[in-house]
């Protein structure tokens, strides 16, 4: 790290030498961008560097900047909304105030436009010292051919990852910034935009994390505990009973001498082949109240939606049609795992004398253990995050008004209760972008774990 | 099959000195075994048997389930004739067929296009940003999405499928880990033949890298295609025009926004669930081969 500090330090002071023995063309472009480039005939890139800076100019002065400069005044807008009656007139004029949510979305954008323009300059004044460098050689500079060959062969990667990111960053990146920094404002049901603004509250809504307790309403930390626990708790069985259960069906249904092992596997693997909305959907129904399960037993059990010791009936519901859902998954997994453990284990194994537990328990599962371990995290994480099969069988309810408080549910998993905190009639966004930024922390931390640990990111030149 | 056959081979070659009573124990554990794999396997099938039963029944009146095996019970293809004249499922179908077709072009454009960049050009900035598309993954989707919703609002394009096929193929790059996986163990040898040849790099990428990348190519396409099938959050997020819906929303609201009409709706729900899923069980029969080898090849390295 520190040395290449001291190479980015060193690569800057070289870079102010070499502007300051620039020639004028380079001295000129880094004013007026394309310039330089247009002065020495390369025409098509000149304008084209112009066009982006006149671009530039006319969204700042148009559109940007009046966002950026309401954001450093340091309030996300101080005027509201109203309407004023005027005499003359006889009705309400409308005053048109701030707008805190327009202020900081198009602020981001803004940044990042900034960014990527100051990206665009620097590749212009590069270009620029380049021209100087062949000059100064002797060479003639290149020619738009040229410029175009090499945007096929040395600055390939610049072509092909161009619409990627751009894509990325107006619908990923974006964003993200923007509801990260919601995180540090007050955005809820009570500060709504136009009507009333939000502002910035630093980090009051974290410490609101760590706030335990029942004064009158629950508090959010509470909530936030229980909802947590319950995440965990559902990502460890979830994962668990799956991982289990497939290994065990998939070893049976690989066991030498067992027949119809096609059949048994498209029995389990046809449940993956449906979508899982629709599956989830119609275990929905089959598991209501008046759902067919009920018809079928003759009873009258609320399977998703009874309240009774902690919500325990839909809990413990929701994760057995979990395991329907998701076993397959590891069968399929497991089936082609088991065909590659290499066959002279075994067979030296029961030479040795060992019986099909000693087996299972020495080789088979330590060997499953060893290839799956990273996939297992993977489940968990993903797990965490099992949006669909809580949002599709519950809704995150039953509602449990004892229990709980700030919209969660008692089935709420972290992502289900965002997503709720986002869309219901009472929004209550700064939580939503608490609780998303403790979703990745807990999914990062979790990630990097395997990513570290799996081969196929060191080795990545390993096979060519 | 060829493990199979090993594993027939196994059979005859081994047990021969094998005591009477081992081979009795392995008899009944086999026959233990038959019969808790036929009650999972019956288990795992039922809900989609019922799928399809419910499908198919017609109840003139109401539609209500109350009873498994009704006495007047009439069993035929009236939910079908409904779902497809009755309601907005052929214009969801139509709508999910563009937005899938769309943006499992452009993902596996966008997918290509970096994973070829990340797996096999040099560049300064190519681990940082490795790094970044790592971490910036981690994040939930849904917790920008009502960002999305604003960004989208500001270019004027809520409410169309347009958007839907953007902000499905705007995050493509994201899964772009699979791909470079595969890339990363065709030969190096291959390219620096063609360079010799004087290829230029995009000759190169789609003349030796693509031709050999099939099975990647393919899943990557077969994924990003069904994504829209599946998706209902941003959908409902973005659009509010019944006819613009795709039939993921579509068959979602209509057991679950509608509430009144739900029992009503239920068979008929059945039929376009069976519909969907016919037509996701034939693109995953049909290309079965490419995405296991897909899977498989980019995925486990040991």
């Amino acid at each position: 790290m520190g040395k290449e500090k001291k190479g980015g330090v060193n690569a800057v002071k070289n870079c102010f030498s070499q502007i300051g023995h620039s020639s004028l063309c380079t001295k000129f472009s880094m004013v007026f961008m394309g310039i330089g480039q247009i002065m020495r005939k390369q025409f098509v890139k000149g304008f084209f560097y112009l066009f982006i800076e006149i671009a530039f100019i006319l969204y700042m002065v148009f559109f940007g900047g009046q966002y950026l400069a309401k954001l450093f005044e340091g309030h996300l807008g101080t005027v509201t909304s109203t309407e004023v009656w005027n005499e003359e007139t006889m009705v309400y004029d409308k005053i048109v105030g701030d707008n805190s949510f327009l202020i900081l979305l198009y602020s981001v954008v803004t940044l990042v436009i900034i960014i990527a323009f100051i990206a665009v300059w620097v590749l212009n004044v590069k270009g620029n010292l380049a021209n100087d460098r062949r000059i100064a050689e002797g060479k003639s500079v290149n020619t738009f051919k040229q410029d175009f060959s090499a945007l096929l062969n040395e600055n390939f990667h610049g072509v092909l990852l161009f619409l990627p990111l751009l894509g990325l960053l107006v619908f990923t990146v974006m964003p993200l910034i923007f509801m990260i920094l919601i995180a540090f404002t007050n955005y809820d049901y009570q500060h709504l935009p136009p009507g009333r603004l939000f502002d910035w509250v630093g980090f009051e809504n974290f410490i609101m994390l760590f706030k335990t307790g029942n004064s009158g309403a629950m508090l959010f930390g509470t909530v936030f505990l229980r909802v947590f626990v319950w995440t965990i708790i559902w990502a460890i069985f979830a994962t668990f009973t799956n991982y289990f259960l497939g290994m065990v069906i998939a070893l049976m249904i690989n066991k030498k001498g067992i027949r119809f092992k096609a059949l048994w596997r498209t029995l389990f693997v046809v449940v993956i082949a449906v979508p899982q909305f629709v599956t989830l959907l119609l275990m929905q129904k089959i598991l209501d109240g008046d759902g067919i399960l009920n018809v079928v037993l003759g009873t009258n059990i609320r399977w998703l939606a009874d309240t009774r010791w902690n919500s325990l009936i839909p809990r413990i519901v929701i994760i057995v049609v979990n395991i329907w859902i998701g076993v397959p998954y590891t069968i399929l997994m497991c089936s082609g795992i088991l065909m590659n453990i290499p066959s002279d284990f075994n067979e030296a194994a029961r030479i040795d004398g060992a019986n099909v537990v000693q087996i299972f328990f020495k080789i088979t599962l330590p060997y499953m253990l060893h290839v799956t371990g990273p996939h297992l995290i993977t489940q968990f994480v993903g797990n965490i995050n099992n949006f669909n099969v809580i949002w599709l069988l519950t809704g995150g309810g039953p509602i449990d008004i004892n229990n709980y408080a700030h919209q969660a549910q008692s089935t709420d998993l972290l992502v289900t209760w965002l997503y709720r905190l986002t869309t219901d009639t009472n929004p209550q966004y700064n939580f939503a972008s608490v609780i998303g930024i403790i979703i990745f922390i807990i999914s990062a931390s979790l990630s990097l774990l395997t990513y570290s640990k799996s081969s196929s990111a060191k080795n990545e030149e390993d096979y060519q | 099959m060829k493990a199979e056959a090993m594993i027939n081979k196994d059979r005859v070659a081994a047990p021969k000195k094998k005591s009477v009573s081992m081979k009795v124990l392995n008899t009944a554990s086999n026959a233990l075994i038959y019969v808790i794999l036929a009650t999972l396997g019956v288990i795992w099938i039922l809900p989609i048997v019922f799928l399809l039963y419910t499908s198919l029944r017609v109840t003139p009146n109401t539609g209500i389930i109350n009873q498994l095996f009704p006495e007047n019970l009439q069993l035929g293809f009236g939910n079908y004739v409904r779902l497809f004249s009755d309601t907005m499922f052929p214009r969801w179908l139509a709508n999910t067929v563009i937005v899938a077709a769309c943006s499992c072009l452009l993902s596996t454009m966008f997918v290509l296009m970096i994973s070829y960049a990340l797996s096999r050009l040099r560049f300064k900035m190519r681990k940082p940003l490795m790094n970044v598309l790592l971490v910036l993954g981690m994040f939930p989707g849904f917790m920008s999405m009502i960002a999305v919703y604003f960004i989208l609002k500001a270019m004027g394009l809520l409410n169309s499928l347009f958007a839907l096929v953007l902000v499905y193929s705007g995050g493509a790059a994201l899964s772009y880990y699979i791909c470079k996986g595969f890339f990363d163990t065709i030969p190096k040898s291959l390219e620096e033949a063609a360079i010799l040849d004087g290829a230029n790099r995009l000759q190169i990428l789609l003349a030796v890298t693509v031709p050999l990348s099939k099975p990647i190519i393919i899943y990557t396409i077969l994924t990003s295609f069904i994504n829209p099938w599946c998706d209902f959050i941003f959908v409902n997020t973005i659009i509010n025009d019944r006819e613009k819906y795709t039939v993921a929303l579509g068959l979602y609201k209509m057991i679950n926004a509608e509430k009144f009409s739900f029992n009503e709706n239920f068979t008929v729900f059945c039929a376009g669930a069976t519909v969907v899923g016919a037509i996701i069980v034939a693109l995953f029969m049909s290309m079965q081969k490419y995405y296991v080898e897909g899977v498989t090849s980019g995925a486990v390295k040991g």
